[in-house]
């Protein structure tokens, strides 16, 4: 505790470097605070059109039968919906928290690569410009899903390049945000820091930011691939050329797994930061966790062709996947009963951050439970491409993923903006949220296992009651964003009259060195960095402190 | 909890709400699990099911259990202040190899019966399956029986997108309409979307081996009674099998995302006894070899007739009234008059081309072109003709319908929508093959 003062002595003279004015202030910026601000809105605008494209595809199969949409522009409103939410929401949401506070936790300035941090941002917007355009062409959006299967993504009218350019642009957008971070978290921590002291969601990053340069290249590959096939008259995918549309699905999904848990592995971060705070406990098993995440990092590299057991593989392969993929569950199960562990005996209280992280860790549970049954291959063989796989993935990505992001934003924006949010309609927001969201995704269980398949605007009669719930309980989750939506604005603009003069530490049982400067953060912390007291990390590390402090210095 | 009454009130009202919305608006009950299914293997998958189900609804029991009772008793409000243990090897130890040892209980089992999902050898028959945008061939390989299995034209007809936007009050009145629900429900006696012109027939107590492949992207053959998904590929010849126990009318779907009409290629499978199902092929041996060239007005037949429930019995005669349809005499020679054309036509039409080129003719472009005043439409009917019966580009052949089929179709398209290029007969499609 005796280095707080230090830590603000380093602002002493913010008034100097403050941003520019205007709009050029966004465009111009190289701040990790700005683009992590940029990132974020970002992520919370696609958030808004991928949910309306949601609500567009639950109004049309709140009933059987087609009312709103023809079925090729329903294909266009999924297809648009994961791309957008995947790579528009969820992705860019990590890389704005990424920003904001991983230098923050680990005592340094800036990113270490903070031009190439503005470039990644700005290629965004046109990225998604170019996608979402892609709906006012001829012949639509594309519609092949998002996984981009050949032949059938080979379809594709004239919207096909503005795909595969704009995943290739979203690719080279993660990979500066995935190589920034790994070289800031290796290379920029404050002295006194050792790898094995540095906060969980720093340790999931650096995680995650492996996985997205080892993938998203392959990505940009098996995209390009498709490219040729269209236009250079390649046969990478085609049969009747002597290509094999099977490889692609391997390639696709040898990206596609590590995938998941890049859009997964940050929120473990986040929820292993806010259950200590507000059980006022340390982590239980910090090592074991960041080994469990390590481990899961490393099994999604050989799982792959889960997602692909009904293609006809050989057994031996069946038989590999599906062991490799129930191994997930270990590592998984170790996570949950480390938090389970933490909230034990503990002193809770319950402010929204740790209401959404104790639900992600009820509801991201029931979505491994879930994926281990899908693991079971021969079993594997009738969900595979139902809603049961849809409520598997939605329950994993949404109170799982989104409220991880959800609880992120609640913990730490009155140290962004020095104002505190309503807590009353957080806890309004969160309620709602968390009933809606099993609304919509607990009954598609029932309509996959009954035997609707994924995919289709119109279904028989008889899944018609899990249709209805699933609709209501998707439009409730809509609206009921709105007030999250408002609370937060409401902190960064100071609305109905919401006054700054926080103190540093915003939670009493809050550790970390984000905790020791001022709110609202100053644009530029930590230019001379900290010495770390072990106090202020996760409090538990005592015994090999002194010696990994000698080792830094 | 302090949940705050706001919190409470807002709660509270947002699950009545839905619970009456709800309420207004769920009708029948469909089933909320998998089948069990017919097959000694379907069985096993769904006991497999619920062996995983049930394990982890322990492990669900003991792990929220204690959180429930940690955030219950361990609060700060009760006075609770935090213990200080943080880590524990034994227990991560323990903990790790806990869910190992559970896994590997579930594993044996599951690879038992995977890879008897997985042995093809000795089958007693063969069947085809050739996937289409958007149909199924059959194909009962060395018995010379083949023919194209569609959504009927009942259910096609209903399903069709009036062209009502998301803006349309219309549309919303529609979604909302209890008639509109029961209308549906009537369709095709009941098995709106699972119902096609020409079943698979299957013998019961026979082990049936399927060869799986596709014409054009991929999709996927699925009848959950029977525990078969496997996708149909092209340039792929997957394998599969099913032994079905119980004769009965099993319905399955397309289970792999291929294009406009991935949602209405259902697949119907009726398992009839070996005596029945012997008498249905000879039958069909007997007519002409596909049941698919029957005239178009079959698979009206078919849909009017009493549909059976999935889990129905079979009527044994069912199948053998939709076969007999199929072999009518030759058609081909006869002279036809324009109205019959035109009213073949459009039947032929509803079955084989609204998907792509709408019933409007007007297409989806630039993927299916329009057919009002184009360039084939308007051309030599010789060209016409032969585009129909050997595709192009993405366009499948249509060799398959018989030669007045062709003739009828040819004529509604060029007699349709405005376009004027006079009629074709029979005869003329003959010469043309």
């Amino acid at each position: 505790m005796a280095h707080h003062d230090h830590a603000h002595d380093d602002h002493a003279h913010d008034e100097h470097h403050g941003p520019e004015k205007g709009i050029m202030r966004w465009i111009k910026t190289t701040n990790h605070k700005d683009l992590g601000t940029l990132y974020l809105f970002f992520a919370f605008t696609m958030f808004f059109i991928g949910g309306l494209m949601s609500l567009v595809i639950r109004a049309e199969l709140f009933h059987p039968g087609l009312q709103f949409v023809d079925p090729e522009f329903f294909n266009q409103m999924t297809t648009m919906h994961a791309l957008v939410m995947i790579f528009g929401g969820v992705m860019p949401a990590w890389v704005g928290l990424a920003n904001w506070m991983v230098p923050m936790m680990i005592g340094c300035s800036d990113l270490a690569l903070p031009r190439i941090n503005n470039w990644g941002f700005w290629i965004l917007p046109f990225a998604f410009t170019m996608l979402l355009g892609t709906l006012f062409m001829e012949g639509g959006a594309p519609a092949g899903g998002w996984t981009m299967y050949p032949p059938l993504v080979l379809q594709t009218g004239n919207a096909f390049p503005f795909l595969i350019f704009a995943v290739h642009l979203m690719g080279i957008s993660s990979i500066t945000g995935a190589i920034n971070v790994a070289v800031t978290i290796l290379n920029m921590r404050a002295p006194g820091m050792s790898l094995l002291k540095m906060p969980l969601f720093v340790w999931t990053w650096l995680i995650t930011a492996y996985l997205l340069i080892a993938v998203m290249p392959v990505l940009a590959g098996a995209v390009t691939m498709l490219l040729t096939d269209k236009y250079f008259l390649t046969s990478f995918f085609t049969a009747s050329g002597g290509g094999d549309p099977v490889m692609f699905q391997h390639i696709f999904w040898f990206f596609g797994h590590p995938e998941v848990y890049i859009l997964i592995l940050p929120a473990f971060g986040i929820v292993s930061t806010i259950i200590p705070t507000f059980a006022r406990k340390a982590l239980f098993g910090y090592d074991s966790m960041v080994y469990a995440v390590a481990s899961i990092a490393f099994l999604s590299f050989i799982v792959w062709a889960h997602h692909m057991f009904t293609v006809g593989m050989p057994l031996a392969g069946e038989l590999f996947f599906m062991f490799a993929t129930m191994l997930i569950a270990v590592p998984t199960g170790v996570k949950v009963f480390n938090w389970v562990a933490t909230m034990w005996k503990g002193s809770m209280t319950f402010e929204s951050p740790m209401l959404f992280a104790l639900a992600f860790v009820f509801l991201f549970t029931i979505g491994g439970f879930s994926g281990l049954m899908l693991a079971i291959t021969p079993v594997d063989f009738q969900y595979h491409d139902t809603y049961f796989v849809v409520a598997h993935f939605h329950y994993v990505l949404v109170p799982g993923a989104v409220f991880a992001i959800l609880a992120g934003v609640y913990y730490w924006i009155p140290k962004w903006t020095g104002r505190m949010y309503s807590e009353k309609w957080g806890k309004i927001h969160f309620w709602l949220s968390a009933i809606f969201i099993n609304i919509t995704f607990f009954p598609q269980h029932f309509a996959g296992l009954a035997g609707m398949q994924r995919r289709v605007p119109d279904y028989a009669v008889q899944f018609v009651d899990w249709n209805v719930w699933s609709t209501i309980g998707a439009f409730g989750f809509f609206l009921a964003q709105f007030i999250f939506i408002f609370n937060m604005l409401a902190c960064c603009y100071g609305w109905f009259g919401r006054k700054q003069g926080l103190p540093d530490r915003v939670w009493e049982g809050a550790h970390g060195l984000e905790w020791t400067v001022p709110s609202p953060a100053p644009y530029h912390t930590f230019e001379v960095p900290p010495v770390v007291s072990d106090n202020e990390l996760t409090a538990t590390h005592d015994a090999v402190d002194a010696l990994d402090k000698h080792k830094l210095s | 909890m302090k949940m705050g009454r706001l919190a409470r009130i807002a709660a509270g009202t947002s699950l009545a709400l839905a619970a009456f919305v709800a309420q207004a608006y769920t009708e029948t009950s469909g089933g909320y699990n998998l089948p069990t299914g017919v097959t000694d293997l379907s069985k096993e998958v769904h006991s497999l099911h619920m062996l995983i189900f049930w394990i982890c609804v322990a492990i669900g029991t003991v792990v929220f259990g204690l959180m429930i009772y940690s955030i219950v008793k361990h609060r700060k409000s009760k006075g609770h202040k935090p213990a200080d243990f943080h880590e524990s090897t034994l227990v991560e130890i323990l903990w790790t190899a806990a869910p190992f040892i559970i896994l590997i209980g579930m594993a044996i089992p599951a690879a038992g019966t995977l890879i008897k999902m997985e042995d093809t050898r000795n089958a007693d028959m063969t069947v085809k399956i050739t996937g289409y945008q958007w149909k199924w061939e059959y194909e009962y390989l060395g018995e010379g029986v083949k023919y194209y299995s569609t959504l009927t034209a009942e259910s096609n007809a209903a399903r069709q997108h009036d062209g009502n936007g998301l803006l349309s009050g219309a549309a919303w009145a529609k979604t909302f309409s209890k008639a509109e629900l029961e209308r549906l429900k009537n369709v095709d006696g009941g098995n709106y979307l699972v119902n096609v012109d020409n079943e698979l027939v299957l013998p019961v107590g026979k082990k049936v081996r399927f060869l799986i492949t596709s014409n054009d992207v991929i999709h996927a053959w699925w009848v959950p009674e029977i525990a078969v998904k496997k996708d149909a590929i092209p340039g792929y010849v997957n394998e599969t099998w099913a032994k079905i126990n119980t004769p009965g009318v099993y319905r399955g779907v397309c289970a792999e995302l291929c294009g406009r009409d991935h949602g209405f290629m259902p697949i119907v499978v009726r398992a009839l006894p070996e005596a029945e199902y012997n008498a249905w092929l000879a039958k069909q041996k007997g007519g002409e070899p596909a049941a698919a060239a029957a005239p178009a007005a079959a698979p009206i037949e078919v849909a009017t007739a009493p549909a059976t429930t999935a889990t129905d019995a079979a009527p044994a005669a069912a199948p053998v009234e939709v076969a007999a349809a199929a072999p009518a005499a030759p058609a081909a020679a006869k002279e036809l008059s324009k109205d019959e054309l035109m009213k073949k036509g459009e039947q032929v039409y509803t079955a084989n081309c609204s998907a792509c080129h709408q019933p409007t003719g007007k297409g989806l472009p630039p993927n299916f072109p329009s057919l009002v005043g184009s360039k084939v439409v308007k051309g030599a009917a010789m060209d016409h003709i032969k585009q129909t019966l050997n595709g192009k580009g993405m366009m499948p052949p249509f060799k398959h319908l018989s030669d007045l089929d062709v003739a009828a179709v040819v004529t509604y398209q060029r007699n349709s929508w405005g376009n004027s290029s006079g009629v074709v007969q029979p005869a003329a499609v003959a010469a043309a093959r």
